[in-house]
């Protein structure tokens, strides 16, 4: 009986100060909420909570990679260019006249290269993940245009049935926040209990006590780049399929977002902590922001500096939680 | 005599959460002596160093300068009142060169926008040759050890001090280098200033200091003039009983039993060579050797964390064939790493999670999956079985004090029933209870048949502890001493390859 209390206790008091991190972004979530629904009638309509959340669900199945990549000690600013390089990708592939489905697989294939490339650049080399996706972010930005010569390819051809995945929809509830919260749920759950994911954490906390540990820590880094660029892929590809287009400058900025939101949601730029939870938390608050902000007729100039506060605010309210408990 | 102090120390207290580093001590430092600190590990007298040099604030008491009540609460507050503290980590600027670090504070405080580089290389050249002809524009970083902790006290002399703390300043160095430091320390005297002196080799103390203040367990035991006690009075009461009953019973001579670990023509073609090595089950075997003289990399090359280009690794005989530490691990073969804060635990991550990383594969069941349940029930035997003083196991490791940390990486080695255990430095920095814990433990992992190999600095340890010791210099073995033939002069000997006449002279002292 008490050996059952403790072992449900301690699933709460796994990631202790995760969760207080993660309560704590949902009451402001809540309250944010709250209030708006005073503030404008149209806020708490389904038809509104649908669009936040079709505005970040693409985002977030790259938020889920950038967040294990955070965890490892890592962090990817190419996702942007990666997510436009894989749309223009299998776009192009499809105008040439392969079959959606393939291009789309070849585009993620891409992608998926793109992470191995920097892997190598930062486990063989010995690069930093820094200035390694930097330079990627600019390189594939680059290969974009190329691919494209600098207009957007419309792609209003794509068959109907490839359409659905960003357009379609399962009893009102559109296909692509079903394919957000199956990404969302299954990577949460791998993180907090697959060995290989825990293997993330350990190098990431303490890079060489993992190695002192048997860990490759090397092979580790490798990998989770590689994931984090193949599920920018992903999202390029649902992207596609959402607009039926596939433009050249699209996802410029979309890192500086992602990070963010990852790390409101309590992913460490030191890595070793992080849950997805919280990131897609971080996302949803960024969002319920922008929402918040365009129904209260808030000019959009002010918007971006509106978020950049909060990341402030929400990475000092942390640090300064850290060092009183330290 | 009635010299005014000065230095004073009062009733100082600090606590660091629930442990009380120093609990209500006194230190009196006269102008003009080489006063001793003693203490075993985690006596506290680091944590004095730091409070008297502005790192760390009291508690509660009062330090006293000159007779004046002074507050010290910032490292350039004491220097502005003459006190100097060469820590024992080195905290140098890595990138910078010699000569910058040396002249770090009088850089800060300058007001000349331009750095007048021609000048500052010829005073820091000026300071350094005291020591040894190390070129200051040489950068920090492609120094040795030994020469960094050089710079650190070059760094010191260039402040105009009172008072000089000096933290295990011997500790890097080799003994040619340590007998110019104590001449040099000698000069400071003569020149009225006055130096605290911490140190663990009672014949550097005794051949140098003037008095010794004792610490035990964060309180103050006793202050002698060095010519009215012996070393052994000294180290009674470090330990605050007699050191036999420090260490457990040893081995029965003629009791060894079968070959374990064998180690043959080790090489790895830049720090040792030719290394050979027989580990019998139930014996502890000891490692000694001064710091850089390959102790470490050696165990590190035998476990598979650094290559090797030649030699033979067998376990049980067995001969292993290790691409990687993992291989190692498999085979039953695990090394516990002396930087416990910098490759030994996950600080951030919770015991549990500490423990179980050694070995995932264990703790994984179909699917990849870890199987938390199994995760916990190790936990809770190997922390109950170890003694670790926790709040829980999903307490993080930064939770705990360095002791218990201790005993968190060891349990990390234990969860994979090792045969062989090689240990770098087990106790450093923990207190002495933690410490007998260890020994302890130490002690009936042997008894059990398992291989144990300890790495350490610290004499009385390889001496009170081990069955057998190696000495290592300069990546060599320079000789094995039985249990019969243990002792400090023994292995300082070794250790140093120096038969000089001055070492046999403090050797003597110390016996």
């Amino acid at each position: 009986m008490h050996a059952e209390i403790k072992s449900a206790g301690r699933r709460i008091n796994f990631a202790h100060l995760a969760s207080m991190r993660e309560a704590g972004l949902i009451v402001i979530i809540l309250a944010l909420c709250i209030a708006m629904s005073f503030a404008s009638p149209h806020f708490l309509t389904w038809g509104n909570f649908r669009a936040m959340l079709m505005s970040f669900s693409i985002e977030g199945i790259v938020v889920v990679g950038m967040t294990v990549l955070l965890i490892v000690g890592g962090i990817d600013l190419s996702v942007g260019s990666v997510v436009c390089f894989s749309m223009v990708v299998s776009g192009a592939l499809f105008l040439a006249g392969l079959d959606p489905w393939t291009a789309s697989l070849i585009g993620i294939g891409v992608s998926a290269l793109i992470g191995a490339a920097m892997g190598f650049f930062v486990t063989v080399i010995g690069l930093n993940h820094f200035i390694t996706s930097l330079a990627a972010m600019v390189i594939v930005r680059g290969m974009c245009l190329v691919v494209t010569k600098g207009t957007p390819l419309s792609l209003f051809t794509l068959p109907p049935a490839f359409k659905a995945i960003g357009q379609g929809s399962f009893n009102n509830i559109p296909y692509v926040i079903l394919i957000f919260i199956v990404v969302v749920a299954i990577f949460d759950f791998l993180l907090r209990r697959a060995t290989a994911f825990r293997k993330v954490f350990y190098t990431g906390s303490n890079e060489k006590a993992a190695q002192f540990s048997g860990i490759r820590t090397n092979q580790v880094k490798f990998w989770v780049t590689v994931l984090c660029s193949t599920l920018a892929g992903v999202a390029g590809v649902i992207y596609m399929a959402r607009f039926g287009a596939a433009t050249p400058t699209f996802g410029a900025g979309m890192e500086l977002n992602i990070i963010a939101a990852a790390v409101i949601g309590g992913a460490s730029l030191n890595g070793g902590s992080g849950t997805i939870f919280g990131a897609i938390l971080g996302m949803a608050l960024l969002s319920v922001v922008t929402s918040s902000l365009i129904l209260l007729d808030v000019s959009v100039y002010w918007q971006d500096m509106i978020k950049g506060c909060i990341l402030l605010a929400a990475v000092s309210i942390d640090h300064f939680l850290h060092r009183k408990k330290s | 005599m009635t010299q005014s102090p000065i230095l004073e120390i009062r009733g100082l207290s600090k606590a660091f959460g629930p442990v009380k580093a120093l609990n209500d001590v006194r230190f009196e430092l006269r102008r003009g002596e080489i006063h001793a600190l003693c203490g075993e590990n985690g006596a506290g007298k680091s944590t004095l160093m730091n409070m008297i040099a502005g790192v760390l604030q009291p508690d509660e008491g009062d330090i006293l300068i000159d007779g004046e009540r002074v507050s010290i609460h910032s490292p350039a507050a004491a220097q502005r009142l003459g006190i100097a503290l060469v820590h024992q980590e080195i905290a140098l600027c890595q990138d910078a060169t010699v000569a910058e670090n040396i002249y770090m504070a009088a850089i800060n405080s300058r007001r000349a926008p331009l750095m007048n580089f021609q000048k500052l290389y010829a005073d820091a050249q000026k300071v350094m040759d005291l020591l040894a002809p190390i070129p200051v524009r040489t950068r920090v970083a492609d120094l040795s050890i030994s020469n960094q902790q050089l710079v650190e006290i070059a760094k010191a002399l260039t402040l105009d001090c009172k008072v000089l703390m000096l933290d295990e300043p011997t500790a890097a160095l080799t003994e040619s280098e340590a007998q110019r430091l104590f001449s040099i320390v000698r000069g400071l005297r003569e020149r009225g200033i006055s130096v605290v002196y911490i140190s663990h080799r009672m014949a550097e103390i005794f051949s140098l200091c003037d008095r010794v203040t004792v610490f035990r367990d964060g309180r103050y035991v006793a202050t002698d003039a060095i010519a009215a006690v012996s070393p052994d009075d000294v180290v009674r009461k470090m330990v605050g009983r007699e050191i036999t009953q420090l260490y457990p019973d040893k081995l029965a001579p003629q009791e060894p039993g079968r070959l374990l670990l064998s180690v043959e023509g080790l090489s790895d073609g830049r720090r040792f060579a030719d290394v050979d090595l027989q580990l019998r089950a139930g014996e502890i075997l000891g490692i000694g050797g001064l710091i850089g003289a390959g102790r470490s990399e050696i165990a590190q090359t035998v476990c598979g964390l650094r290559p090797m280009i030649s030699g033979t690794v067998a376990l049980d005989g067995k001969q292993l064939r290790l691409r990687s530490y993992g291989d190692a691990v498999k085979a039953g073969l695990v090394y516990l790493s002396e930087d416990r804060k910098g490759s030994g635990v996950f600080l951030d991550l919770p015991i549990a999670a500490n423990i179980s990383a050694l070995d995932l594969g264990r703790l994984t069941g179909r699917l990849g999956l870890l199987d938390r349940k199994a995760e916990d029930r190790q936990a809770r035997e190997l922390t109950g079985r170890l003694g670790v003083r926790m709040a829980g196991i999903e307490a993080t490791v930064s939770t705990l004090s360095g002791g218990n940390q201790q005993k968190v990486a060891i349990a990390k080695q234990l969860s994979v029933s090792p045969k062989v255990i090689i240990m770098d430095e087990p106790t450093r920095g923990i207190d002495v209870g933690a410490k007998v814990e260890i020994h302890r433990l130490l002690r009936q992992l042997a008894g059990s048949g398992v291989g144990v190999i300890i790495i350490s600095s610290e004499l009385p340890e390889l001496i009170g502890l081990c069955d057998r010791v190696l000495v290592v210099r300069e990546g060599r073995i320079a000789g094995e001493l039985a249990a019969s033939e243990l002792g400090e002069e023994a292995i300082i000997m070794l250790a140093s390859g120096v038969q000089d006449s001055s070492i046999q002279r403090q050797a003597q002292n110390v016996a």
